[in-house]
């Protein structure tokens, strides 16, 4: 088919546009990947925009070291892997009983969790439920908020209705209990669901900042993101060395700076996402799909 | 061996028959134990964490004071409330709120139908692959890394914005985005759009995908431009999705942004731009959260959620009588 001059026109403008969006959106990531890579001393005299200019390991030497961060690295892995273990498992559990047919108050269980999704009592009340049952400045709570997600629910359930009847039948023959089913026929066939839901949960729980600044004291539990967020906010040298450990104080010289170090852990909080993301792409694709086909 | 497959099949309620409807509801629950086991952590849960709060909106209407406890705390009937409307913070936070979403909803909505668009027009599926990866991205980190870009591009002292403007010769001395209340909308709409521009594509590409190609074809043979397909053929055809996320959308508008503002504004403790900053949102974690004015920040709530379901039930009762899709 030929193009018009004006359908070429049109073409031509949208190559334009679309390589300067995937410009301003990839630049912000590679100019501060390489404002990590580079001393902050240096930096700090500008011009840094795609190459380092004078290369250094020391921002990431700081941040690996440092005790503060390390602990919150490993307080954002714990969480992320059992909070995206238990919150699949209730989930899925729940979908998996009211996807069978005749269960009592099938429909109660099912408008009770819907309005959930319309009507909430707000984040102070929920404060104070949490508090009251003494479940503030937990880790326990980290993986506990949001074990159960109805929106997932409703996409599981779809699922195991869609299952079909014979291969859960025939291991009931062979002795197996309702719950045996569960766990060694319907789970293992949900491999693509769970891996889209729970990618998702994951991302969730590796990027949340908000629920552990608002729910954990205790320095120890803070996780990744939080204590990126006090990195970020602290704006003076001093302010942030007070969150670091003493690593990071005495290492701290003329050639590290706030921004170098704001920026290496930024990148040390972002490349697993990053690293990932290219391989499971197509499940993060499939996973708006499922959930808007819904709607 | 039948006969028990048959009371496995009663026992999990999969056939119920008649002798089965005339027993007892607690021994028909007695026989689906495991089932109603499986459900039971998740109705709890809700219970506990979802139930309970919404019982506990009931502290607006108290003194609440967390060592005193629900129970014991003072009743003072809606005297939160009156303060809320009556303090000097009220209209701006409507105003805020309503103007932020707004502009959201304006810039944001429209943004990813457009990529969507142009993604369509374009013939080289290595290009658009690259682009539809780029532009994904920024979705999946967390708004407290995107700050630190926001912060780095819109630094006075060599901020990339700054440089480029300077370079072209659009300004002379640089300019203090991030502390300067007359650009904080742009930038805040601004960055949701790039963060989330890609991502709410994908939505509109699928739909895209679902129209008959036949129509195409033929409205290429009678001689219509690509440009007149957009708007004859691709748009017409993904209205549908359009509407229902647009009515999701307006019944959306009283949640302006949380995570995106407290981080743009470090912890809401940029004070040159909070008087254009605060959202009803940031205002109940400021009072209740950070202030500890428990009540007074219920309160605010409680009155947003009202709000809000008033407008959902607006929005979708305006599509319905347009005649077109609604959520129910």
């Amino acid at each position: 088919m030929k193009l018009s001059l004006t359908d070429k026109a049109l073409r031509g403008t949208i190559y334009a546009l679309l390589t300067i969006l995937a410009f301003i959106t990839f630049y912000p990531f590679w100019n501060s990947l390489v404002i990590s890579f580079n001393s902050g001393s240096d930096t700090a005299l500008g011009g840094i925009t795609f190459w380092p200019r004078d290369f250094t390991l020391q921002n990431y030497e700081i941040v690996f070291k440092d005790k503060q961060i390390f602990n919150a690295y490993f307080i954002t892995i714990l969480r992320t892997v059992f909070g995206t273990a238990l919150s699949m498992f209730f989930t899925a559990l729940f979908a998996y009983g009211l996807s069978k047919k005749g269960i009592l108050l099938k429909k109660f269980y099912t408008l009770f969790a819907i309005f959930t999704m319309f009507f909430n009592g707000g984040l102070i009340p929920y404060f104070i439920i949490v508090y009251s049952l003494n479940l503030y400045n937990t880790f326990f709570f980290l993986i506990l908020h949001g074990m159960v997600s109805v929106y997932n629910m409703i996409i599981f359930r779809t699922f195991f209705t869609q299952l079909p009847d014979g291969i859960e039948e025939s291991a009931r023959i062979d002795g197996c209990s309702n719950f045996g089913v569960f766990f060694r026929i319907v789970l293992p066939v949900s491999g693509p669901v769970l891996a889209t839901l729970g990618l998702f949960t994951a991302v969730f729980l590796w990027n949340d900042w908000f629920i552990p600044a608002v729910f954990i004291n205790d320095q120890n539990l803070v996780p990744l993101q939080t204590l990126l967020v006090q990195i970020i906010n602290a704006g003076t040298t001093a302010n942030l060395l007070n969150n670091l450990n003493s690593y990071a104080q005495s290492a701290v010289s003329q050639t590290v700076t706030v921004k170098a170090l704001q920026m290496a852990t930024m990148m040390v909080a972002t490349l697993p996402i990053l690293m990932v993301y290219p391989f499971l792409q197509r499940y993060f694709v499939k996973g708006v799909l499922i959930g808007s086909l819904k709607e | 061996m039948l006969d028990r497959v048959a009371k496995r099949k009663d026992s999990a309620g999969m056939q119920p028959n008649a002798s089965l409807d005339k027993a007892s509801f607690w021994v028909r629950f007695a026989r689906q134990w495991d089932y109603q086991l499986m459900i039971l952590p998740a109705i709890l849960f809700l219970l506990i964490f979802s139930y309970g709060p919404m019982w506990g909106v009931l502290m607006s209407f108290q003194e609440f004071n967390l060592f005193k406890g629900f129970w014991e705390s003072e009743w003072v009937g809606f005297r939160h409330f009156e303060m809320f409307f009556e303090s000097p913070e009220f209209w701006r936070i409507m105003r805020n709120t309503f103007v932020i979403s707004i502009l959201k909803l304006a810039i944001g909505f429209p943004a990813p139908i457009i990529l969507a668009l142009m993604l369509n027009e374009i013939g080289g599926v290595l290009f658009k692959r690259f682009v539809q990866t780029i532009t994904y991205i920024p979705h999946f980190i967390s708004w407290v890394v995107i700050s630190g870009f926001v912060f780095s591009m819109f630094a006075v002292d060599d901020g990339a914005v700054n440089n480029l403007l300077l370079a072209i010769g659009l300004i002379d001395t640089p300019i203090n985005w991030m502390s300067s209340p007359n650009y904080f909308w742009t930038i805040l709409v601004g960055t949701n759009v790039w963060k989330e521009i890609g991502f709410g594509s994908i939505v509109y590409l699928a739909a895209i995908v679902g129209i008959d190609p036949s129509l195409y074809e033929a409205a290429a043979i009678d001689g219509a431009s690509r440009w007149k397909q957009i708007f004859t053929i691709t748009l017409p055809g993904i209205a549908p999705v359009i509407i229902i996320f647009l009515i999701l959308g307006v019944g959306n508008v009283l949640n302006a942004g949380f995570e995106d503002i407290m981080m743009l504004t470090r912890n809401l403790n940029n004070g040159i731009v909070m008087s254009v900053a605060d959202v009803l949102d940031t205002y109940v974690y400021q009072m209740g959260i950070m202030n500890q004015r428990y009540s007074y920040a219920t309160a605010a709530g409680l009155f947003k959620s009202l709000l809000s379901i008033v407008l959902l039930v607006g929005a979708n009762a305006i599509a319905r009588k347009l005649g077109r899709e609604s959520l129910w």
